[in-house]
Protein backbone atom coordinates (compact mmCIF):
# COMPACT_ATOMS: atom_id res chain seq x y z
CA UNK A 1 0.00 0.00 0.00
CA UNK A 2 2.70 2.51 0.96
CA UNK A 3 5.04 1.89 -1.95
CA UNK A 4 6.85 4.83 -3.60
CA UNK A 5 4.44 4.47 -6.51
CA UNK A 6 1.24 4.94 -4.48
CA UNK A 7 2.80 7.81 -2.52
CA UNK A 8 3.80 9.57 -5.73
CA UNK A 9 0.32 8.96 -7.18
CA UNK A 10 -1.13 10.66 -4.10
CA UNK A 11 1.29 13.57 -4.51
CA UNK A 12 0.39 14.01 -8.18
CA UNK A 13 -3.37 13.86 -7.49
CA UNK A 14 -3.20 16.23 -4.52
CA UNK A 15 -0.92 18.63 -6.40
CA UNK A 16 -3.36 18.70 -9.33
CA UNK A 17 -6.23 19.37 -6.90
CA UNK A 18 -4.40 22.29 -5.26
CA UNK A 19 -3.32 23.84 -8.56
CA UNK A 20 -6.77 23.53 -10.12
CA UNK A 21 -8.59 24.93 -7.09
CA UNK A 22 -6.17 27.72 -6.16
CA UNK A 23 -8.21 28.42 -3.00
CA UNK A 24 -6.07 27.91 0.13
CA UNK A 25 -8.82 27.30 2.70
CA UNK A 26 -8.44 24.50 5.26
CA UNK A 27 -11.79 22.90 4.32
CA UNK A 28 -10.93 22.63 0.59
CA UNK A 29 -7.37 21.48 1.29
CA UNK A 30 -8.58 18.73 3.62
CA UNK A 31 -11.31 17.58 1.21
CA UNK A 32 -8.65 17.47 -1.49
CA UNK A 33 -6.45 15.24 0.64
CA UNK A 34 -9.39 12.93 1.46
CA UNK A 35 -10.46 12.72 -2.19
CA UNK A 36 -6.90 11.97 -3.37
CA UNK A 37 -6.49 9.34 -0.67
CA UNK A 38 -9.78 7.66 -1.68
CA UNK A 39 -8.70 7.57 -5.33
CA UNK A 40 -5.34 6.05 -4.36
CA UNK A 41 -7.02 3.39 -2.17
CA UNK A 42 -9.54 2.46 -4.88
CA UNK A 43 -6.83 2.40 -7.58
CA UNK A 44 -4.67 0.23 -5.33
CA UNK A 45 -7.55 -2.20 -4.72
CA UNK A 46 -8.21 -2.33 -8.48
CA UNK A 47 -4.52 -3.16 -8.92
CA UNK A 48 -3.98 -0.48 -11.55
CA UNK A 49 -1.18 1.42 -9.74
CA UNK A 50 1.64 -0.27 -11.66
CA UNK A 51 4.23 0.59 -14.28
CA UNK A 52 1.43 0.98 -16.80
CA UNK A 53 -1.08 3.02 -14.81
CA UNK A 54 1.43 5.36 -13.18
CA UNK A 55 4.88 5.05 -14.83
CA UNK A 56 6.89 7.35 -12.51
CA UNK A 57 10.12 5.50 -13.21
CA UNK A 58 10.05 6.99 -16.74
CA UNK A 59 9.70 10.60 -15.56
CA UNK A 60 13.29 11.80 -16.09
CA UNK A 61 13.83 10.08 -19.40
CA UNK A 62 10.39 11.30 -20.55
CA UNK A 63 11.41 14.86 -19.69
CA UNK A 64 14.34 14.40 -22.10
CA UNK A 65 12.18 12.80 -24.81
CA UNK A 66 9.17 15.15 -24.97
CA UNK A 67 11.02 18.38 -25.91
CA UNK A 68 12.57 16.53 -28.84
CA UNK A 69 9.13 15.23 -29.86
CA UNK A 70 7.68 18.75 -29.55
CA UNK A 71 10.38 20.05 -31.91
CA UNK A 72 9.65 17.25 -34.41
CA UNK A 73 5.93 18.09 -34.23
CA UNK A 74 6.67 21.73 -35.07
CA UNK A 75 8.93 20.72 -37.99
CA UNK A 76 6.34 18.39 -39.51
CA UNK A 77 3.63 21.00 -38.91
CA UNK A 78 5.61 23.26 -41.27
CA UNK A 79 5.94 20.46 -43.84
CA UNK A 80 2.21 19.69 -43.84
CA UNK A 81 1.44 23.41 -43.89
CA UNK A 82 3.59 23.76 -47.01
CA UNK A 83 1.78 20.85 -48.67
CA UNK A 84 -1.68 22.19 -47.84
CA UNK A 85 -0.88 25.70 -49.13
CA UNK A 86 1.01 24.44 -52.22
CA UNK A 87 -1.02 25.14 -55.40
CA UNK A 88 -0.39 21.64 -56.84
CA UNK A 89 -0.94 19.77 -53.53
CA UNK A 90 2.23 17.58 -53.73
CA UNK A 91 1.04 14.54 -51.75
CA UNK A 92 1.95 10.87 -52.23
CA UNK A 93 -0.19 9.02 -49.62
CA UNK A 94 1.16 5.61 -48.62
CA UNK A 95 0.48 3.04 -45.93
CA UNK A 96 3.15 0.68 -44.65
CA UNK A 97 4.62 -1.15 -41.67
CA UNK A 98 7.21 0.46 -39.42
CA UNK A 99 9.26 -1.72 -37.05
CA UNK A 100 8.77 -0.98 -33.32
CA UNK A 101 11.50 -2.14 -30.93
CA UNK A 102 9.80 -1.27 -27.62
CA UNK A 103 9.52 -3.99 -24.99
CA UNK A 104 6.85 -2.47 -22.72
CA UNK A 105 3.30 -1.47 -23.57
CA UNK A 106 3.94 2.04 -22.25
CA UNK A 107 6.82 2.40 -24.71
CA UNK A 108 4.76 1.02 -27.60
CA UNK A 109 1.85 3.37 -26.85
CA UNK A 110 4.28 6.30 -26.58
CA UNK A 111 5.75 5.42 -29.98
CA UNK A 112 2.30 5.06 -31.62
CA UNK A 113 1.13 8.31 -29.99
CA UNK A 114 4.27 10.10 -31.17
CA UNK A 115 3.66 8.89 -34.74
CA UNK A 116 0.09 10.15 -34.66
CA UNK A 117 1.07 13.44 -32.99
CA UNK A 118 3.49 14.32 -35.78
CA UNK A 119 1.28 15.67 -38.57
CA UNK A 120 1.65 13.73 -41.80
CA UNK A 121 1.77 10.29 -40.18
CA UNK A 122 -1.00 8.36 -38.39
CA UNK A 123 -0.74 4.98 -36.65
CA UNK A 124 -3.49 2.74 -38.05
CA UNK A 125 -2.85 -0.56 -36.26
CA UNK A 126 -0.44 -1.37 -33.44
CA UNK A 127 1.08 -4.85 -33.10
CA UNK A 128 3.74 -5.98 -30.65
CA UNK A 129 6.71 -5.51 -32.95
CA UNK A 130 5.45 -3.22 -35.70
CA UNK A 131 3.02 -0.42 -36.41
CA UNK A 132 0.90 0.09 -39.54
CA UNK A 133 1.33 3.73 -40.50
CA UNK A 134 -0.44 5.93 -43.02
CA UNK A 135 1.69 8.83 -44.26
CA UNK A 136 0.78 11.85 -46.34
CA UNK A 137 4.05 11.65 -48.28
CA UNK A 138 6.45 8.82 -49.06
CA UNK A 139 9.15 10.89 -47.33
CA UNK A 140 7.26 10.84 -44.03
CA UNK A 141 7.11 7.04 -44.04
CA UNK A 142 10.81 6.79 -45.02
CA UNK A 143 11.77 9.07 -42.11
CA UNK A 144 9.94 6.80 -39.67
CA UNK A 145 11.57 3.70 -41.18
CA UNK A 146 14.97 5.34 -40.69
CA UNK A 147 14.21 4.68 -37.01
CA UNK A 148 15.28 7.86 -35.22
CA UNK A 149 11.99 8.15 -33.30
CA UNK A 150 11.88 4.40 -32.60
CA UNK A 151 15.39 4.58 -31.12
CA UNK A 152 14.56 7.55 -28.91
CA UNK A 153 11.37 5.96 -27.55
CA UNK A 154 13.36 2.78 -26.78
CA UNK A 155 15.86 4.95 -24.93
CA UNK A 156 13.01 6.58 -23.01
CA UNK A 157 11.64 3.27 -21.76
CA UNK A 158 15.17 2.29 -20.75
CA UNK A 159 15.82 -0.41 -23.34
CA UNK A 160 18.63 -0.27 -25.86
CA UNK A 161 17.58 -1.75 -29.20
CA UNK B 1 9.64 44.11 -21.22
CA UNK B 2 5.88 43.77 -21.16
CA UNK B 3 5.85 45.06 -24.73
CA UNK B 4 8.24 42.26 -25.76
CA UNK B 5 6.03 39.67 -24.05
CA UNK B 6 2.98 41.13 -25.77
CA UNK B 7 4.69 40.99 -29.17
CA UNK B 8 5.79 37.37 -28.62
CA UNK B 9 2.31 36.44 -27.47
CA UNK B 10 0.68 38.09 -30.49
CA UNK B 11 3.10 36.33 -32.84
CA UNK B 12 2.30 32.97 -31.24
CA UNK B 13 -1.47 33.59 -31.32
CA UNK B 14 -1.34 34.71 -34.96
CA UNK B 15 0.78 31.74 -36.02
CA UNK B 16 -1.55 29.37 -34.15
CA UNK B 17 -4.58 30.95 -35.79
CA UNK B 18 -2.96 30.60 -39.22
CA UNK B 19 -2.26 26.91 -38.53
CA UNK B 20 -5.90 26.41 -37.51
CA UNK B 21 -7.08 28.08 -40.73
CA UNK B 22 -4.62 26.02 -42.79
CA UNK B 23 -5.94 22.89 -41.09
CA UNK B 24 -9.47 23.78 -42.20
CA UNK B 25 -8.23 24.53 -45.72
CA UNK B 26 -6.43 21.18 -45.79
CA UNK B 27 -9.60 19.36 -44.73
CA UNK B 28 -11.30 20.77 -47.82
CA UNK B 29 -8.43 20.49 -50.30
CA UNK B 30 -7.05 17.00 -49.58
CA UNK B 31 -8.61 14.25 -51.67
CA UNK B 32 -9.60 11.40 -49.33
CA UNK B 33 -10.36 10.45 -45.75
CA UNK B 34 -6.90 9.30 -44.70
CA UNK B 35 -5.18 12.34 -46.18
CA UNK B 36 -7.69 14.60 -44.42
CA UNK B 37 -6.83 13.11 -41.02
CA UNK B 38 -3.33 14.58 -41.45
CA UNK B 39 -4.79 18.05 -42.05
CA UNK B 40 -6.84 17.68 -38.87
CA UNK B 41 -3.63 16.87 -37.02
CA UNK B 42 -2.35 20.35 -37.87
CA UNK B 43 -5.00 21.92 -35.62
CA UNK B 44 -4.65 19.29 -32.87
CA UNK B 45 -0.90 19.71 -32.43
CA UNK B 46 0.77 22.86 -33.76
CA UNK B 47 -2.32 25.07 -33.71
CA UNK B 48 -3.37 24.15 -30.18
CA UNK B 49 0.20 24.31 -28.83
CA UNK B 50 0.92 27.77 -30.27
CA UNK B 51 -2.43 29.19 -29.10
CA UNK B 52 -1.91 27.82 -25.58
CA UNK B 53 1.65 29.23 -25.44
CA UNK B 54 0.38 32.61 -26.63
CA UNK B 55 -2.38 32.64 -24.00
CA UNK B 56 0.09 31.55 -21.31
CA UNK B 57 2.27 34.58 -22.14
CA UNK B 58 -0.78 36.82 -21.75
CA UNK B 59 -1.64 35.27 -18.37
CA UNK B 60 1.89 35.53 -16.97
CA UNK B 61 3.07 33.59 -13.90
CA UNK B 62 -0.39 32.76 -12.53
CA UNK B 63 -2.53 29.72 -11.84
CA UNK B 64 -4.22 30.38 -15.19
CA UNK B 65 -0.96 29.50 -16.92
CA UNK B 66 -0.77 26.28 -14.91
CA UNK B 67 -4.29 25.39 -16.03
CA UNK B 68 -3.47 26.26 -19.66
CA UNK B 69 -0.45 23.96 -19.50
CA UNK B 70 -2.63 21.19 -18.04
CA UNK B 71 -5.08 21.67 -20.93
CA UNK B 72 -2.13 21.39 -23.30
CA UNK B 73 -0.91 18.17 -21.67
CA UNK B 74 -4.35 16.57 -21.79
CA UNK B 75 -4.74 17.57 -25.47
CA UNK B 76 -1.28 16.15 -26.13
CA UNK B 77 -2.41 12.71 -24.93
CA UNK B 78 -6.05 12.66 -26.09
CA UNK B 79 -5.78 14.20 -29.58
CA UNK B 80 -3.67 11.36 -31.08
CA UNK B 81 -5.98 8.83 -29.43
CA UNK B 82 -8.94 10.38 -31.24
CA UNK B 83 -7.04 10.53 -34.56
CA UNK B 84 -5.99 6.91 -34.18
CA UNK B 85 -9.56 5.81 -33.30
CA UNK B 86 -10.85 7.56 -36.43
CA UNK B 87 -8.15 6.08 -38.68
CA UNK B 88 -8.56 2.58 -37.23
CA UNK B 89 -12.36 2.75 -37.57
CA UNK B 90 -11.96 3.79 -41.22
CA UNK B 91 -9.56 0.89 -41.76
CA UNK B 92 -11.98 -1.60 -40.16
CA UNK B 93 -14.80 0.00 -42.14
CA UNK B 94 -13.11 -1.19 -45.32
CA UNK B 95 -11.63 2.05 -46.66
CA UNK B 96 -8.37 1.21 -48.40
CA UNK B 97 -5.46 3.24 -46.94
CA UNK B 98 -3.30 2.43 -49.96
CA UNK B 99 -5.71 4.18 -52.31
CA UNK B 100 -3.66 7.03 -53.76
CA UNK B 101 -4.99 10.51 -54.37
CA UNK B 102 -8.30 11.01 -56.12
CA UNK B 103 -10.57 8.69 -58.07
CA UNK B 104 -10.89 5.97 -55.45
CA UNK B 105 -13.65 7.30 -53.26
CA UNK B 106 -16.51 8.75 -55.22
CA UNK B 107 -18.42 10.42 -52.42
CA UNK B 108 -15.19 11.90 -51.05
CA UNK B 109 -14.22 13.36 -54.40
CA UNK B 110 -17.37 15.36 -54.97
CA UNK B 111 -16.85 17.24 -51.73
CA UNK B 112 -13.16 17.84 -52.48
CA UNK B 113 -13.65 19.49 -55.86
CA UNK B 114 -15.79 22.54 -56.56
CA UNK B 115 -19.44 21.83 -57.45
CA UNK B 116 -19.77 20.83 -61.10
CA UNK B 117 -23.33 22.05 -61.59
CA UNK B 118 -23.56 25.01 -63.96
Amino acid sequence: MFSPRTISLFAVLYGTWLLLSGIWEPFLMISGAVASLLVVIIAHRMDVVDGEGHPIDLTWRAILYYPWLFWQIMLSNLQVLRIVLHPRLPISPVAGWVPAGQSSSVGLVTFANSITLTPGTVALTVLEDRIHVHALTQGGLDDLRAGEMNRRVCQMEGNRP
Amino acid sequence: MSLLVDIASWLLLTAGGCLMAASGLGLVRLPNLFARIHAGGLADTGGAALLILGMALQAGWTLITVKLILVGIFLFFTAPTASHALAHAALLGGIDPDATAEGDEDEEDTSASPPRRS
